[in-house]
């Protein structure tokens, strides 16, 4: 199973991640998304993969990545 | 020296130079720092065979000793590479040949002298080098990065440094106290390194002692030893509370100095031994404002990377702050809480889990103290006014 994995280091809180995923990422006090499930790197389950993938795209600093 | 005081046991400060350097292969040097148990005196505590079997299989990897010693309490790295840089090279030496290194690098901190190290580094083809500080700038990866001619900040952890490090070679980042040990065990071996401490953290260790004690400074203790008997070589003063694994670590309340310096007896107080750092808080100073200041000084020295740290860090020290200042607020301690589990696993490093722990400890150690403040006063200016 694959794992959300967010670069802090390029992330800067844009938010497209939360909006696509609101399953698995919540957004912070200051936008940055955080893990629903209490993992560091949020296991994926199969029926969200689809929209993992679209949210890994569509983040415009490709800080979120599926590992 | 108080008489029930544990005697030192001077390992790393007394011996001297090697007369011939022992020439272990890689998988020999890995077996040798199992045997011994050796881990990392860095902080992390990590099993440094561990770490070498990690690059053995790499080609021409970069070995690089750490003695950056970012954290401001701490200076067992200087202390030791001052008075023992022979050690720290030998080290270094003995790992760069046994994994065939193509770079073999000592990486010192600002407040780290280079001369000695200099004097022996060249017969042993070590490349000695000052770097530029900071409280992270010790950090792997930030370490690597500085090498490299780059900011000294960490980066995303995906890619380890043992990997890709310096240069984009596979690199293994060793303190530079670990690597001195390394060194002892490759001349004297693994029985003898056992021959002090407990079965589960064998040898010595360097604690660099500070805050209320007569003779601040670096010894030499035997692991497991009672935090009252390692403090006792400084003389402490009125001890309220100890600080145990500097500004990343925890307190300890008085009432728990009988307390063994072991990774399983800290674990009850959220401690490690960490990096050795034992700072002792008297009587005279309000533990709030202390860690208030101490937060204030981490969020500073956050990289500025990532999110959760930058935003964070100086809000937890803010709301520190205002309960030193008796600020009236009920909701502040769970606020401080609340914010501290929300940065910690959120960031390229683990600056954020630390300062969350130190602060997290805070509030638990000195619970007293944050109800009388949000009464409105502070039990410390009580004791001294009255």
């Amino acid at each position: 199973m694959t794992r959300l994995h967010v670069d802090w280091t390029r992330c800067d809180g844009h938010g497209s991640c939360t909006e696509l995923l609101p399953e698995l990422l919540a957004p912070d006090d200051w936008g940055f998304p955080v893990s629903l499930t209490g993992e560091r790197d949020p296991q994926v389950p199969p029926q969200l993969e689809r929209h993992a993938r679209h949210a890994e795209r569509s983040c415009p600093l490709m800080a979120l990545r599926r590992v | 020296m108080s008489l029930t005081a544990a005697p030192p046991t001077r390992r790393l400060l007394t011996v001297g130079r090697a007369t011939t350097l022992p020439t272990p292969g890689p998988v020999e040097l890995a077996e040798l720092a199992s045997l011994a148990g050796l881990t990392g005196r860095g902080g992390a505590g990590f099993p440094t065979a561990t770490k070498l079997r990690a690059v053995v299989a790499g080609h021409a990897p970069v070995v690089v000793g750490n003695a950056m010693e970012g954290e401001p309490l701490s200076q067992k790295d200087a202390v030791l590479v001052t008075r023992a840089p022979h050690l720290v090279i030998e080290g270094l030496a003995i790992v760069g040949r046994a994994l065939g290194a193509r770079q073999t690098v000592l990486a010192l901190g600002p407040r780290v002298a280079a001369g000695p190290a200099q004097a022996v580094a060249q017969d042993h083809g070590v490349e000695v080098r000052s770097l530029r500080g900071g409280f992270v700038a010790g950090q792997e990866s930030a370490l690597v990065s500085q090498l490299d001619g780059r900011a000294p900040v960490p980066r995303d952890p995906l890619v380890r440094v043992t990997t890709r490090g310096v240069e984009g070679r596979p690199t293994l980042v060793l303190n530079a106290e670990t690597l001195a040990h390394l060194a002892l065990v490759a001349r004297f071996g693994a029985p003898w390194f056992r021959e002090v401490g407990t079965a589960e953290e064998p040898g010595t260790s360097l604690f660099t002692l500070s805050g209320k004690v007569r003779r601040p400074g670096v010894v030499e203790a035997v692991r497991g030893s009672r935090l009252a008997d390692v403090l006792a070589c400084g003389t402490p003063v009125d001890p309220v509370a100890v600080l145990v694994g500097g500004y990343h670590g925890a307190w300890l309340p008085a009432d728990a100095l009988d307390t063994r310096l072991t990774r399983s007896d800290l674990q009850a107080h959220g401690a490690t031994v960490g990096a050795g750092v034992l700072h002792v808080l008297g009587p005279d100073r309000c533990p709030l404002r202390v860690t208030a200041g101490i937060a204030g000084y981490l969020a500073g020295e956050s990289a500025g990377q990532c999110g959760p740290c930058v935003n964070g860090l100086p809000r937890i020290a803010d709301s520190l702050r205002r309960l030193a200042d008796r600020s009236r607020d009920p909701g502040l301690p769970a606020e401080i809480d609340r914010l501290g589990r929300l940065v910690t696993g959120r960031g390229a490093c683990a600056h954020p889990d630390g300062t969350a722990r130190m602060v997290a400890s805070t509030l638990r150690v000195f619970a007293g103290h944050v109800a009388a403040h949000r009464a409105g006063w502070c039990p410390t200016d009580e004791r001294w006014t009255r």
